[in-house]
């Protein structure tokens, strides 16, 4: 399993955008890929199951939450310091 | 014509309890009381407390009644009980049952899953489907006060209750009676049931502030509420004591999005609303807010009304009391009717509380915090539900 967190997170977001992970950039948005509010919670969801972990987000205040989903790269460097915070 | 009301819902258990707390501005919001509560992230609601069936139902009644059928027979107890309608003969057939609910016996089905896939038990209780079914309510009501005439349940998940009175309205102005026993009733606040609201990320971890720019999500209730809609001329020759005038109602549905709500759905249904109900917009002081503290919904259904109503959306007031008894999902638009026709008999309008921070985009007067007395000769009941199903209904006074 030589899987980064990063090539996990770009086949989550592929799938919810109904694209090829290699047609998915570090600097798309969410946005640009077409995922609307209901696909980023989906994401959200697949994240947490992926990784074992839990995300804080809230869909009423997504700018408020510590959870940054600006950009692909945004969420991988997210869920990296989700994993390394909720592993003990 | 309104003429008797009842409830029971996180403000009290009966009518005079919960319009004293719409006047004073209560919460019933607090910690939830469920089993397995430290495995939800969503530890809030409006839950119905001090409650104790056994005291109010026997053995054999409480292995049919789940919880949401409970409240309605309760509900249904304060509407009936001292209306002086006799359902025998004639009557009982031109009268009517119509509740809505969006899960009916959702702590019957929660029981019974745990039961048989957590503790592995492979024999269930033999009343499981006759308690978990939606039209649960409104059958046992109907065996309870011999009401023959037209009966079903309504599930249009947060306009239930709405869409339920409206059709119990249609039914007696088509004359397809001359009674009915309406409103709604929601139990969702069990483990699964609150589960499954924090799977979508909408729900606040500590207060439904409904408008206020620092609102965080909706909090879920529980409850009912049940009205007696009676044909004018019977109300009439009986002297009833006639509490409001259900005089509009309108249904659309957005065609769009199964969460998010669209401005346009929303200002038809309003419109819609005003139009069957021979109303000017003028003429509507109040509306009570579907007002569900998100903010998605509040920013919406604000835009939607100012659509509908034009200049006048700076004149009237709505509030939304969700902020008070919480989302009571299909059983909501039956416990708000509560408020519109305190406003319409009483002069007072309930507030929305928790409100601290003025939204530009939710620039209306939301009544905030403290309820206010104001003269009311017409208003409006807003839901919109998931799904893009909206029902509005439209009230005068008593004539």
């Amino acid at each position: 399993m030589g899987e980064t967190v990063q090539d996990k997170i770009i086949a989550i977001i592929a799938e919810q955008a109904v694209l090829e992970p290699s047609d998915v950039s570090l600097d798309n948005s969410l946005d640009d890929l077409g995922i609307d509010s209901l696909g980023l919670v989906e994401s959200i969801f697949a994240i947490e199951e992926a990784f074992d972990i839990q995300v804080p987000f809230n869909a009423n205040e997504p700018e408020a939450s510590e959870f940054d989903i600006s950009s692909v790269a945004a969420i991988v460097k997210a869920v990296e310091g989700l994993v390394a915070e909720q592993k003990v | 014509m309104i003429t008797g009301q009842g409830t029971i819902n996180a403000l009290g258990h009966d009518i005079p309890t919960t319009l004293e707390a719409f006047r004073e501005g209560r919460c019933g919001i607090g910690p939830l009381e469920l089993r397995d509560v430290d495995r939800l992230s969503v530890r809030i609601g409006g839950q119905v407390k001090d409650y104790d069936p056994e005291a109010l139902f026997n053995r054999q009644q409480i292995a049919l009644y789940d919880r949401f059928t409970q409240f309605t027979l309760i509900a249904t107890k304060q509407a009936l009980d001292g209306c002086g309608l006799d359902f025998s003969g004639a009557l009982a057939t031109r009268s009517g049952v119509v509740f809505g609910t969006a899960g009916g016996g959702v702590n019957t089905w929660d029981e019974n899953y745990r039961s048989v896939y957590e503790e592995g038990k492979n024999r269930v209780h033999p009343f499981v489907v006759p308690k978990l079914m939606n039209n649960a309510a409104a059958s046992h009501v109907s065996m309870e006060y011999n009401l023959k005439g037209p009966s079903f349940s309504v599930a249009t998940a947060c306009a239930s209750s709405n869409h339920a009175m409206g059709q119990a309205f249609n039914l007696i102005r088509c004359g397809m009676a001359d009674v009915m026993v309406t409103g709604g009733s929601e139990a969702m606040l069990s483990f699964g049931g609150v589960k499954a609201w924090e799977g979508l990320r909408v729900m606040s971890k500590d207060a439904c502030r409904p408008f206020s720019a620092n609102r965080n999500g909706m909090v879920q209730g529980e409850g009912a509420a049940v009205f007696l809609f009676e044909e004018y001329d019977h109300a009439r020759a009986r002297g009833a004591n006639i509490l409001a005038e259900v005089v509009g109602f309108a249904m659309t549905s957005d065609a769009a999005d199964i969460v998010m709500p669209s401005q346009q759905g929303a200002a038809r249904a309003i419109t819609g609303a005003l139009t069957d109900g021979g109303l000017n917009p003028e003429d509507v002081c109040y509306i009570n807010a579907h007002g569900t503290g998100t903010a998605a919904n509040d920013k919406v259904e604000c835009a939607a009304v100012a659509h509908a109503f034009g200049h006048h959306a700076d004149d009237l007031m709505i509030s939304s009391t969700k902020s008070m008894h919480g989302h009571l999902i299909g059983g909501t638009g039956a416990v708000e009717l509560l408020a519109c026709i305190m406003a319409l008999k009483d002069g007072v309008i309930a507030p929305t509380i928790g409100y601290e921070e003025a939204d530009p985009e939710c620039a209306l007067d939301v009544v905030p915090n403290e309820a206010r007395e104001a003269k009311v000769d017409a208003c409006l009941s807003n839901a919109f539900a998931f799904g893009g199903l909206n029902a509005v209904l439209a009230l005068r006074a008593a004539p």
